[in-house]
């Protein structure tokens, strides 16, 4: 399943489950809608646009990220209501001297090497965060 | 038949550094402080509940409730091994309490044991990271500071206090734990950074923005362990049982799906709420709490999650100085796990031994008068939650 959501990611598409018994987005999808907890539920493809709601420049990294520092981790809370998390596409030094909560974004997919502990032995996909006007 | 349940001796190695230990030798020495002061026989002890996190990442180690059993000379009863990250050994107290309470196991042994500063900082970081959502939250390279940095922008948004003003209120926590904690001679920095000042905080290498490495917790070394009997077998052996009042637990998913409820730490709320209406207390009768301050941000919203304070007050009461050990509700007076270090697995069972050592008038660095203390321990970005009341008064 979470396979399937990075797939969709790098072929340009944010995917999420649309719950048919209350209507929740759940991104990225679970077993489960996040709201209800209903089992009721559908694909379906997003506008992959939202708003930053908080963000952190990392400069101490885990074993298998530190070659990437330092990196901005972000929460994006997205038109259709779900919050993910992943990396806005700004330099720590921008993100540390503006206040970006608030900013529109636009989310896309990007590949980077595995590590030893992450669940897909081929690729880590991380969903990017570029800022739109 | 629901019976009291008290705990009889405590014990807690120094906490640091311990490369030349295994997790099972490390447990061992607390573990003999505890059994030396509880007066019982080894026979007495019929379960074991041990809590630990990494000790496969740390140590290569595993099965560890067997390996522990036979490390202090009790092989042969069931010792089981809990896993709930920082909360670890609070998930297996609460488990081994109930065990007591309702009749399953008269007397047991409780603790934990943990080994991050020895397994260094990008394993120890990476470690800690398993306790966040392994595929949607760690590919972005999150770390458990980032976490807090995260939740600290969102409470800075949600009560409008403009981010500089609130890393100075926040940077109070690392001050008055730090105090405490040089003054504790099991803690970590025992005897170090006590007069650090609110400038130095927020002047320290930046870890995660807007979280310096003075809001961090350090990576630890150490073990805890307690032993806890129905009160009727506790009072015939020692003088100062300490009575189980009431115990919570709660849970959560990642960080992202709880949204808003993450600033309100909800599963917390749900978990003091279980453990007041056990006990029948309500949180002005708490003289003394041991909260997870993993950074400082987190101490402040645990204070107000607890019911302490009201939710977007919390920083302020720091800066004011309620939570030093003079104030209104004496908050982490040991050092917390910022000044006394964060042994993960061991973490919880050691804020029992604070508390214990405290309620007995034996935590004798610092003066303060309690009869009712609560303890809180906070796995993963909200995913395991357990708060613990502990008290002189048996009803």
């Amino acid at each position: 399943m979470f396979k399937d959501f990075f797939s969709a990611l790098m072929g340009g598409k944010l995917i999420g489950a649309k719950c048919k018994d209350c209507e929740e987005i759940t991104c990225p999808p679970k077993s489960t809608c996040n709201r209800c907890g209903s089992r009721n539920l559908e694909i379906v493809e997003l506008s992959g646009k939202g708003k930053v709601v908080s963000y952190t420049a990392t400069y101490v990294a885990p074993l298998g990220y530190d070659g990437e520092v330092p990196y901005v981790v972000a929460i994006v809370e997205l038109d259709e209501g779900a919050w993910i998390v992943g990396r806005l596409d700004v330099d720590a030094e921008k993100a540390d001297k503006d206040d970006l909560i608030g900013k529109r974004v636009e989310v896309y997919g990007k590949e980077f090497p595995t590590e030893q502990f992450y669940p897909d032995k081929q690729r880590r996909v991380v969903p990017m965060f570029r800022l739109v006007e | 038949m629901e019976r009291d349940v008290a705990v009889l001796g405590v014990g807690q190695t120094k906490f640091g550094s311990h490369p030349d230990k295994t997790l099972p030798e490390l447990f061992a020495e607390a573990f003999f402080e505890a059994f030396d002061s509880s007066n019982i026989e080894l026979r007495d002890i019929e379960a074991i509940y041990f809590g630990n996190f990494v000790g496969e990442i740390t140590d290569g180690a595993a099965n560890l409730g067997g390996f522990i059993a036979d490390e202090i000379g009790l092989r042969g009863i069931p010792a089981y091994r809990f896993e709930g990250a920082c909360a670890s050994s609070s998930v297996a107290f609460r488990d081994a309490y109930l065990a007591v309470k309702h009749g399953i196991y008269d007397c047991v042994l409780v603790g934990g044991a943990e080994k991050l500063y020895s397994a260094g900082t990008p394993i120890g970081t990476r470690a800690l990271a398993t306790a966040l959502d392994s595929a949607y939250e760690v590919n972005s390279g999150l770390t458990f500071p980032g976490v807090f940095a995260l939740i600290a922008r969102l409470y800075a948004k949600t009560y409008d206090i403009p981010l500089e003003k609130l890393r100075e209120k926040i940077a109070h926590v690392s001050v008055k734990n730090h105090k405490y904690g040089a003054m504790n001679p099991k803690a970590q920095f025992y005897n170090k950074f006590g007069d650090l000042k609110v400038e130095d905080v927020l002047n320290s290498r930046m870890i995660c923005s807007p979280l310096t490495l003075f809001d961090c917790c350090p990576m630890t070394d150490g073990a805890s362990a307690v032993i806890i009997a129905t009160a009727d077998f506790a009072k015939d052996r020692i003088d100062e049982p300490i009575y189980v009042r009431g115990a919570g637990q709660a849970s959560a998913g990642s960080l992202f799906r709880q949204k808003w409820d993450v600033v309100k730490a909800l599963p917390r709320k749900r978990s003091a709420e279980m453990a007041y209406r056990e006990a029948r207390m309500t949180p002005k009768d708490i003289d003394v709490a041991f909260v997870h301050d993993c950074f400082t941000i987190a101490e402040v919203i645990a204070t107000e999650a607890m019911g302490f304070f009201e939710y977007g007050k919390g920083a302020d009461a720091v800066e004011e100085g309620l939570t030093w050990a003079d104030g209104e509700i004496p908050v982490n007076p040991d050092g917390g796990l910022i000044g006394k270090g964060h042994p993960v697995g061991a973490t919880g069972t050691a804020q029992i031994y604070s508390a214990v050592k405290l309620l007995r008038g034996e935590l004798d660095f610092v003066k303060i008068d309690a009869e009712t203390a609560i303890t809180d321990t906070l796995g993963g970005d909200f995913g395991t939650l357990v708060n613990v009341i502990l008290s002189v008064h048996r009803r």
